[in-house]
């Protein structure tokens, strides 16, 4: 049991033992709260500094030492400006939108475990929910929540350009939402489990990397990043809100704290989708050598603690990297790139794990067929195999009649 | 009428190789493009902090240069005023005192020599103009002053401040490439050599 509820039950009268659990709890929320906050606020800035960095910029370093107060000033500007909520505009729903999208996304949080969750040397329990046996499914059911947030806005501003970005928004999340199910149904399938806890024990067993589920299942991590960053609504997939065509897409008409709110969800979602991505594919806390599972030495639960965070920051640094990378993708091909790409190679995926799982074959058997799988998508689409069965292309043949 | 397919310019899609179609590789190869963009040193001067080098020819704030005896150069001729587009040059000539001994060897000086720095569009006609290289851009550029009640006329330059403005920039490093501090030029001076006409 960790430090602060034994601490709590050894010095609790009785009668108010029962407090224990609920203080511990609330103690792991304000942790995480915090942490994902500081986060949001940090991440906005290191965002700009890289952003300007990539350009050949300085970005901000004005307000205190590097620009290190600048989290401070971007959060006290949208608290006094005002908010305008447009004449037409669904009122109630308008106010709803932001809260939703900031709520649901905060709420995926309960069940990460943002730390050596099993520990039992820890100053607090490193998760808000501990034993959760749906972990993921609540995961993905708050983050197709969160779309609502943005469906919501458009739609109640009554402005075609909030509206086009909802649209957009719901059309990607409909297609990103199912490779990204599936890319994580494999790993639930080898580990047995929904809960992300399990997930992460069942990595930290296996010896040096191997235990990680990049190695055993390399094609199902690329499809996760890939489609967790069109959850997310990242470049190269923030279709929703692309300033060159729609304005500011669905937040175009919210200002103020409203607009902080957005701003907020989508910097906690890129953090959720990057904790998920350490937990689910990197082995989270585990690292070969100084923080396995059996590591018992002092303070081994900071250790872990900070492995899951540089994780967790690299991903949040290659999200960041990657949007100054890859140009937008157009619509169709963004909805191609889904159905036609992700979603095949995931069930092929899914199907090569049932077959390891059903035949108790070696898990190398897993990366090689993944690797097989990818480069087989590329032959398929090098060659034009692709080509000669899918519907006949508008070529110059065929405009000439011949 | 429908366009003749023949006069259709077709372009193909280019045909890709495999590792194109595997993304991968290519994603790569723009992250390391972009890497390499994070690690170059920025381009941004951090203006009030770091001051610009600016070229000699840099056509700055006017100055009235100074003769080897530190008389005013300008001879009162009136070119740069005359050449003046934007008409900011104000002078009044006045006839040198030839009994003074310092003033014997001159006919004319400006007795006023204003620009306004406001109105002059900085576009070095009357550097150029200049018989004598009496007038000159020179590199400054922050013209303004703190603290000045009188906002405008402040930027009314006479000769004093031109002069003083040669004072300050003189061997600072940035004189105007054709500057001879000290003599003047063949006009006024008729000892100087005289250029070489162009062939």
């Amino acid at each position: 049991m960790p430090f602060l509820e034994t601490f709590l039950l050894r010095n609790l009268p009785t009668d108010w033992s029962w407090l224990a659990s609920p203080i511990s709890t609330l103690a792991s929320i304000v942790v995480v709260f915090g942490m994902v906050m500081t986060g949001v606020a940090y991440g906005i800035l290191v965002e700009r500094w890289v952003a300007a960095a990539i350009q050949n910029r300085h970005g901000p370093n004005r307000v205190g030492p590097f620009g290190l107060f600048q989290p401070i000033a971007d959060g006290l500007k949208p608290l006094l400006k005002e908010e305008v909520i447009p004449a037409r505009a669904e009122k109630a729903l308008f106010l709803l939108a932001p809260a939703l999208a900031a709520m649901t996304t905060l709420g995926a949080f309960a069940v990460v475990p943002f730390g050596p969750a099993d520990d039992v040397n820890g100053p607090i329990r490193f998760i808000a929910a501990p034993a959760i046996d749906i972990g993921i499914l609540y995961i993905f059911a708050l983050g197709s929540l969160a779309v609502y947030g943005v469906i919501l806005a458009g739609w109640s501003s009554n402005n075609k350009y909030s509206f086009l970005g909802a649209l957009r928004s719901s059309a990607q999340v409909v297609s990103y939402e199912i490779p990204l199910g599936l890319s994580v149904l494999g790993i639930v399938l080898i580990t047995g489990s929904l809960n992300l806890e399990e997930i992460q024990l069942q990595q930290a067993k296996g010896t040096f990397l191997f235990g990680w589920n990049v190695v055993t299942q390399p094609l199902a991590f690329l499809l996760f990043v890939a489609a967790a960053l069109a959850e997310a609504h990242r470049l190269p997939f923030d279709l929703a809100e692309c300033e060159q065509e729609l304005v500011g897409g669905y937040h175009t008409e919210y200002s103020g704290l409203k607009f902080a709110f957005f701003m907020l969800s989508e910097y906690v979602h890129m953090i959720a989708v990057a904790f998920l991505a350490s937990i689910l594919f990197l082995g989270g806390w585990h690292f070969p050598g100084f923080a396995e599972a059996t590591s018992a030495y002092p303070l081994a639960w900071l250790v872990k603690f900070g492995v899951l965070a540089a994780k967790v920051g690299a991903f949040v640094l290659l999200f960041m990297f990657l949007r100054w990378t890859i140009p937008r993708f157009r619509f169709d091909q963004l909805m191609g790139l889904a159905w036609r790409v992700m979603i095949p190679l995931a069930i092929a995926n899914f199907l090569v794990v049932l077959v390891v799982k059903q035949f108790k074959l070696n898990s190398a058997w897993m990366t090689a067929a993944s690797v097989a799988l990818f480069v087989g998508a590329g032959l398929w689409h090098a060659t034009g195999v692709q080509r000669r069965i899918s519907s006949p292309r508008f070529t110059r043949n065929a405009a000439m009649g011949a | 009428m429908p366009i003749d397919p023949k006069e259709v310019a077709w372009v193909e899609e280019p045909k890709i190789g495999l590792l194109e179609a595997l993304y991968i590789p290519a994603i790569l190869n723009g992250l390391r493009t972009t890497f390499k963009h994070a690690m170059q040193p920025s381009v941004t001067l951090q203006y009030p902090e770091e001051k610009p080098k600016l070229p000699p020819h840099f056509k700055g704030v006017h100055r009235l240069n100074r003769d080897d005896q530190g008389r005013v150069k300008c001879v009162a001729c009136f070119l740069c005023s005359t050449a003046c587009p934007a008409h900011c040059i104000e002078i009044v000539a006045a006839e040198a005192d030839k009994s003074d001994p310092k003033w014997a060897d001159r006919d004319k000086y400006p007795s006023k020599f204003v620009i306004d720095e406001l109105r002059c569009i900085y576009c070095g006609m009357c550097e150029e103009a200049c018989p004598v290289d009496a007038i000159e851009l020179t590199t400054l550029y922050n013209l303004s002053e703190l603290g000045s009640q009188d906002k405008r006329s402040q930027y009314m330059y006479d000769r004093e401040k031109l002069l003083e403005v040669y004072d300050i920039t003189t061997g600072a490093g940035t004189d105007p490439i054709r500057t001879h501090a000290g003599s003047l030029g063949p006009a006024s001076e008729p000892g100087a050599p005289m250029p070489r006409a162009k062939a």
